[in-house]
């Protein structure tokens, strides 16, 4: 499948150090994510890190080649990273997710 | 057009370098408050950069329509979350940290 | 636009995002399915989720968007965001890294939701601050340094946007 413009070995081959730059930046937040002194802390980095991710896998469909089947996967991801961060912060904010006495 | 690659390349690029300066940002400084400054904002921006250098590397077919929505998703759904865990923290009584009280 | 043109506008959405994903004959690469087994899909999901958070959002409030008010907003909001992460750039780079914050407390005249949220989204995508509580009509924001907070307080020109955008101000001014 010929969907590549221009030389594809150099463009990949920068993707490719792109994407190890991202992989560095989210081990660094998980520096955060461990050692955080409060809670709020490692949830954004959670979050922080679910958006790196769910940014990296189109990067990683184009180094492979096939990006129609990642891109589905980053956007149901995205979709996740977001609800659950949510969550966590509404339980985090009352102490219950939902009152009993409604 | 001939240089379409090497554009895709430069904005790729551009998004890992604010999403790497979002993992230091969310290392260094000092305090909750300010971390979610380092962590939404220039990793927002980071991810739509790298989504429009995708977008530009194969355009006008399915993927780019799927990456638009991807790159919509986040914009609006990052300061989202980062207000609802901002908002978990002020009500559970976190204090900001101000820099004439050492 | 009352409640029941407004469940049938948001049904037009999905469906549109669901033909769209569906069909694009222009890329040889990715040929869409457009056969009569998909659109009674997408006519039924779309249904099933109308139906299911009908009372989600857009409640029935009277809304008046101006859409061609909302695009030029909407470029200067993507530029504010680069200028943004540039200066935020700067300010964790920099070796001393000088911040100073500071929370910030301002009233607005709105009275619909919608106009809220995307004044909070813009807040927090703007040059240092962030929103941390909108209270009905109460909004508390923390802000990285004093030159940060000053537009918010002193020019309010992003309130002026949005007031002009969604027409809240005064109603007899609105052409």
């Amino acid at each position: 499948m010929d969907i590549v413009k221009g030389d594809p070995m150099d463009i990949l081959g920068l993707f490719m150090i792109a994407g190890v730059f991202i992989t560095i930046s989210i081990v660094l937040d998980l520096y955060r994510a461990f050692s955080g002194p409060t809670v709020f802390d490692r949830v954004i980095a959670v979050s922080v890190i679910g958006t790196k991710t769910a940014v990296i896998i189109p990067l990683i469909g184009f180094l492979f080649e096939r990006p129609g089947l990642f891109i589905d996967i980053s956007l149901s991801y995205a979709l996740l990273n977001f609800v659950g961060t949510l969550i966590v912060a509404k339980y985090l904010e009352r102490g219950e997710l939902w009152s009993p006495y409604l | 057009m001939e240089s379409l690659p090497i554009v895709s390349a430069i904005l790729v690029f551009g998004g890992t370098f604010f999403m790497v300066v979002g993992s230091i940002g969310l290392i260094r400084l000092p305090d909750f408050y300010a971390r979610l400054h380092a962590a939404g904002k220039p990793d927002t921006l980071g991810e739509i950069l790298i989504v429009l250098g995708l977008i530009l590397y194969d355009p006008f077919s399915l993927i780019t329509v799927k990456l638009f929505f991807l790159s919509f998703f986040i914009l609006v759904a990052n300061p989202t979350a980062t207000h609802a865990v901002a908002m978990a923290a002020y009500k559970r009584g976190l204090v900001p940290w101000r820099r004439d009280q050492e | 636009m009352n409640r029941r043109n407004i469940l049938i506008f948001k049904f037009f959405i999905l469906f549109a995002f669901w033909v769209l994903l569906s069909l694009w004959v222009l890329d040889p690469n990715y040929p869409g399915k457009f056969d009569a087994l998909h659109i009674v899909k997408g006519l039924i999901a779309s249904i099933i989720v109308v139906y299911l958070l009908r009372d989600l959002i857009l409640h029935g409030e009277k809304i008046h968007i101006k859409f061609l008010r909302a695009i030029p907003y909407v470029v200067w909001e993507l530029w504010q965001i680069v200028l943004a992460n540039i200066d935020v750039a700067y300010r964790v780079l920099h070796p001393k890294m000088p911040i100073n914050p500071l929370i910030v407390e301002f009233y607005v005249p709105y009275k619909g939701d919608m106009t809220k949220t995307w004044l909070a989204n813009s807040i927090t995508l703007t040059p240092g601050t962030i929103t941390i509580l909108v209270d009905d009509q109460r909004f508390i924001v923390h802000a990285l340094d004093k030159s940060f907070a000053d537009p918010l307080l002193i020019d309010q020109t992003m309130q002026k946007k949005l007031m002009h955008v969604f027409m809240e101000g005064d109603y007899d001014s609105s052409s």
